[in-house]
């Protein structure tokens, strides 16, 4: 029985416990006080529940009793002046006032979230205080994911939250005319989530891995509470390219480019999910940019193959999301798209022309695209020289073995 | 609580450009915020070539001219406000008609320790 209770506590906590704490954040106005009030009630629970059963509403018996010990604690310790708010509205015993607005429990975790990634705290900062407080990541693990020490994470994790308190940052879900902002900035930070474990290269690596599916899981939450188009657009583009997963490396470890890579692998549930997103996040008057990138992915995630493709189409999903925004990447990727349309040497002279811009003078890319153009067009001199400044500027294992074995081909055909 | 919203701009673009505010419409402004509730207090400054620096060190007042740091933006005005939260606060500081060509520092204040 004891056994039967503890395991249920278990998933209990995995299940319920940021949402128990996002609604103490809320009810205490304190991070650092939530945290040991979720704790204490998961202690209580370990102690009564063998004891008295488990109670009808998990969640909130956990909130109250959570509020219930840190107002004790406030109380013998009479440690914040600034906590009087508290005292006074707090009931005597939890069970005598049980927490009762359970309703309000999924809009505390989205307050948590749109406080977590507020733009007046750090981009670091903002995801570290995500992972951890919203998936729950330790700091460790953060810090493996960010190939960062831990002390670092912490000292973020901390300086935010003094941040939160010191300047007030409000515990809400912004109003509508701030929310198109507001959610920008929390939909970065899950991109980020997601990049920083999608672009993980070596498979033994499953922290960052597991980013990839923490980052899908936090847009669904997102999405569920805020159902907006960008959200969508966002979920479909990160469950489309999620869906190669499993295609985008060899067993070495090595890349394989989309073009060559085994379609049977991609996953097709997170294809037709994805398709399914993409089609409702395009149906609005004006499609945003994580729609228009999620229906390019779309479009090659529903292609037979890479010559059978619909270019065309990709090339203007590409215009469209240049008329959003003049970016030198999107024109990049547009340039090497058109390639597919109206063939390499057209694309070669648009990738010219956009080096010329110095914000693309570093990218990696850049030179590995204009690299693979030249060596289609059998310049095979040109394109180790492109191969070579490329590997200047990537010091990622994968892509540097990548680069490498290009160039090698390249000079046996000279 | 209170946040004190300094106001900075490059003083040729505060009066300079075909955005830059005229008086009328920061009296407005900061006429508006009084009638919410929100305005402590609110000035706008003379210009940088006004400013007097004063210093004591070991005991000796040193008086040097011009401001503390020069940098691009100046120091053009302030706007001690109440507002309820971060929130809030930005959303005050946004209508200040500066923001349109400098920017809008908002600090909250912090509460001497003199227990």
């Amino acid at each position: 029985m004891a056994t039967d209770i503890t395991s249920e506590l278990q998933q209990v906590y995995k299940a319920h416990s940021r949402r128990v704490l996002a609604t103490l954040i809320r009810l205490l106005r304190d991070f650092d006080l939530a945290e040991e009030a979720l704790h204490e009630a998961f202690t209580c629970a370990l102690e009564q529940w063998p004891r008295d059963g488990i109670p009808d509403n998990p969640t909130a018996w956990l909130v109250s009793t959570g509020r219930f010990k840190a107002i004790d604690q406030i109380r013998r310790q009479r440690r914040f002046a600034g906590m009087q708010h508290l005292l006074d509205e707090a009931p005597i015993d939890p069970q005598e006032a049980p927490f009762s607005d359970d309703d309000r429990l999924p809009d505390d975790r989205l307050r948590l979230i749109f406080t977590c990634c507020h733009p007046s705290l750090n981009p670091q900062a903002r995801t570290a205080l995500t992972l951890r407080e919203v998936c729950d990541l330790t700091t460790e693990e953060i810090a493996a994911a960010f190939l960062t020490k831990p002390a670092t994470i912490a000292q973020r994790i901390v300086r935010a939250k003094r941040k939160i308190q010191s300047a007030a940052i409000p515990y809400e879900v912004p109003g509508p005319s701030e929310l198109p902002g507001r959610l920008d900035s929390v939909l970065q930070v899950i991109y980020l989530v997601f990049n920083e474990g999608y672009s993980a290269s070596s498979g033994s690596d499953l922290v960052r891995r597991h980013l990839a599916g923490e980052g899908i899981r936090l847009c669904r939450l997102v999405l569920e509470l805020l159902p907006q188009a960008e959200v969508r657009g966002l979920l479909a583009l990160m469950l489309l390219q999620h869906s190669r997963r499993d295609a985008r490396y060899d067993k070495d470890g090595d890349i394989i480019l989309l073009e060559d890579q085994d379609r049977s692998l991609w996953q097709t549930g997170e294809i037709a999910e994805g398709c399914a997103l993409v089609r409702r996040a395009l149906t609005g008057p004006t499609s945003g940019p994580y729609a228009l990138q999620a229906a390019i992915a779309a479009i090659h995630a529903e292609a037979p193959s890479w010559s059978d493709t619909d270019w065309p189409q990709i090339v203007g999903l590409y215009d469209a999301l240049l008329a959003r925004q003049n970016s030198p990447v999107i024109a990049l990727n547009r340039a090497v798209a058109n390639a597919m349309v109206e063939g390499p040497d057209a694309a070669l002279a648009a990738v010219d022309r956009l080096l010329a811009n110095p914000a693309l003078a570093q990218y990696f890319p850049a030179f590995a695209a204009r690299a693979e153009l030249q060596r289609r067009l059998g310049h095979y001199a040109d394109a180790g020289h492109s191969y070579r400044r490329a590997l200047e500027l990537t010091h990622q294992a994968p892509e540097r073995r990548y680069i490498e074995r290009q160039m090698a081909a390249c000079h046996q055909r000279l | 609580m209170k946040y004190l919203c300094l106001v900075y701009s490059d003083e040729q673009d505060l009066h300079g450009l075909p955005e830059s505010p005229k008086d009328s419409e920061c009296a407005a402004y900061a006429e508006s915020l009084v009638r919410s509730g929100h305005m402590v207090a609110g000035e706008a400054l003379q210009s940088v070539h006004t400013a007097t620096t004063v210093r004591v060190r070991s005991g000796e007042v040193q008086i040097t001219d011009g401001p503390f740091a020069e940098t691009k933006e100046q120091l053009a005005g302030f706007y001690m406000i109440e507002a309820r939260d971060l929130n809030e606060a930005l959303r005050i500081a946004q209508g200040i008609p500066p923001a349109r060509v400098g920017s809008i520092e908002v600090r909250p204040v912090r509460q001497l320790q003199v227990d």
